[in-house]
């Protein structure tokens, strides 16, 4: 009777303990990679290839670790997984191709500040 | 002991029998609400990126860059203010600051899961009250961020724009509003609005719910139940809302 009323704290175990903020550390070593290409690096698309590369690195950690998706089974995974590969791929064409497309086509021109000279490739 | 154990097999299976996917019903159904809620964001981002990549860029040296609302802004030139650091430039250290704070919420919102799959319930309040403190300090950065946007900086831009009707030209903007604001295109401001402000509120709902959560893990709630599933749910949720940030952060203030 008694056995069945009281509750067992187990005791915590260390190493999944470390685990969790190894995941954070990681995190942001990650995050402080980013800081230093956003300072040292000119815009460019070479630049947001690299941010978008680091973001779902850290995205990975975030669902596997901390949501636990990587201990579930495999079905659950690959259901939660895959529609978002296709939506962040979504996200990524419009960035750089839809978006200059439109750009392009409705003659929207960049902002060229006086006295900067640019030569037109070919002249 | 055996009484755990069997409580926690006829709570794992649903009415039919089964466990689609060996998961809890309403851990099940947190995870297909947060796909649905990842598309809404997606949705925002999507709308952002195609925005931004089909207005005119500012094709200078960032050296001498200005606002202007003819071309779309480079974003560490909008956020670098700092509180407290007034004219210091200081380019994305306090959206630095923002990050930090939410992953660290998260990192204590693992460790109140943990402590609950042990029955620990001392540190299952504890880790829930850190996660309600960083959800807490987030939005206050948040709201200190949105107050110097929309304040704006010593330096008016100049441009020509309706206000109350009536076309002002050569107008000094301060800040921002939801017609223009003096960082750059008019749809700038609003993105920043809803997208950060969208954001916002998940975290607001996250930190309601964390708090309620954490009163019933301290009454004993779940430890009557004889499962801390309930901090595992809304765990999953919080992460999410961190998750969504990290996207955010990349999107809005990096690229």
């Amino acid at each position: 009777m008694e056995q069945a009323t009281t509750i067992h704290v187990q005791p915590a175990d260390r190493k999944k303990i470390l685990g969790i903020w190894k995941v954070a550390l990681y995190m942001f070593l990650i995050t402080a990679v980013e800081y230093v290409f956003a300072f040292t690096m000119d815009a460019g698309m070479i630049r947001s290839v690299i941010f978008v590369t680091l973001t779902i690195v850290k995205a990975f950690y975030i669902v596997s670790e901390f949501m636990h998706l990587g201990h579930e089974i495999k079905g659950l995974m690959y259901s939660i997984i895959l529609p978002m590969i296709f939506i962040i791929w979504l996200i990524v064409a419009l960035v750089n191709l839809e978006g200059a497309a439109i750009k392009d086509a409705r003659g929207i021109v960049d902002y060229e500040p006086t006295g900067t000279e640019k030569v037109e490739p070919g002249h | 002991m055996a009484t755990t154990a069997t409580v926690g097999n006829e709570k794992s299976l649903w009415r039919g029998g089964m466990a689609p996917f060996k998961a809890s019903y309403g851990k099940l159904m947190m995870w297909f609400f947060l796909v649905s809620d990842a598309f809404t964001f997606s949705g925002l981002l999507i709308t952002y990126a195609f925005l931004r990549w089909s207005a005119p860029a500012y094709n200078g040296d960032p050296a001498d860059f200005v606002f202007s609302t003819e071309y779309w802004p480079i974003p560490e030139k909008v956020y670098e203010a700092f509180p407290g650091f007034h004219g210091v430039e200081l380019p994305l250290v306090f959206v630095g600051l923002m990050t930090f704070i939410l992953i660290m919420s998260s990192v204590t919102m693992v460790l109140a899961v943990e402590a609950g799959h042990r029955m620990d319930k001392k540190n299952v309040v504890k880790w829930m009250l850190w996660t309600i403190i960083g959800g807490i300090c987030f939005l206050s950065c948040q709201a200190w961020e949105w107050s110097h946007f929309i304040t704006g900086t010593d330096t008016a831009t100049v441009a020509d724009v309706f206000v109350n009707g009536q076309w002002n030209e050569n107008y000094k903007i301060f800040g921002a509003g939801l017609t223009f604001n003096q960082y750059g295109p008019p749809a700038f401001a609003a993105l920043f609005f809803f997208i950060t402000g969208f954001h916002g509120f998940h975290v607001f709902s996250g930190v309601v719910i964390n708090i309620i959560i954490f009163f019933n893990s301290a009454n004993g709630m779940y430890e009557k139940r004889g499962h801390y599933e309930m901090i595992e749910k809304t765990g999953l949720y919080w992460h999410f809302v961190d998750l969504v940030w990290v996207f955010v952060f990349t999107f809005f203030y990096l690229i």
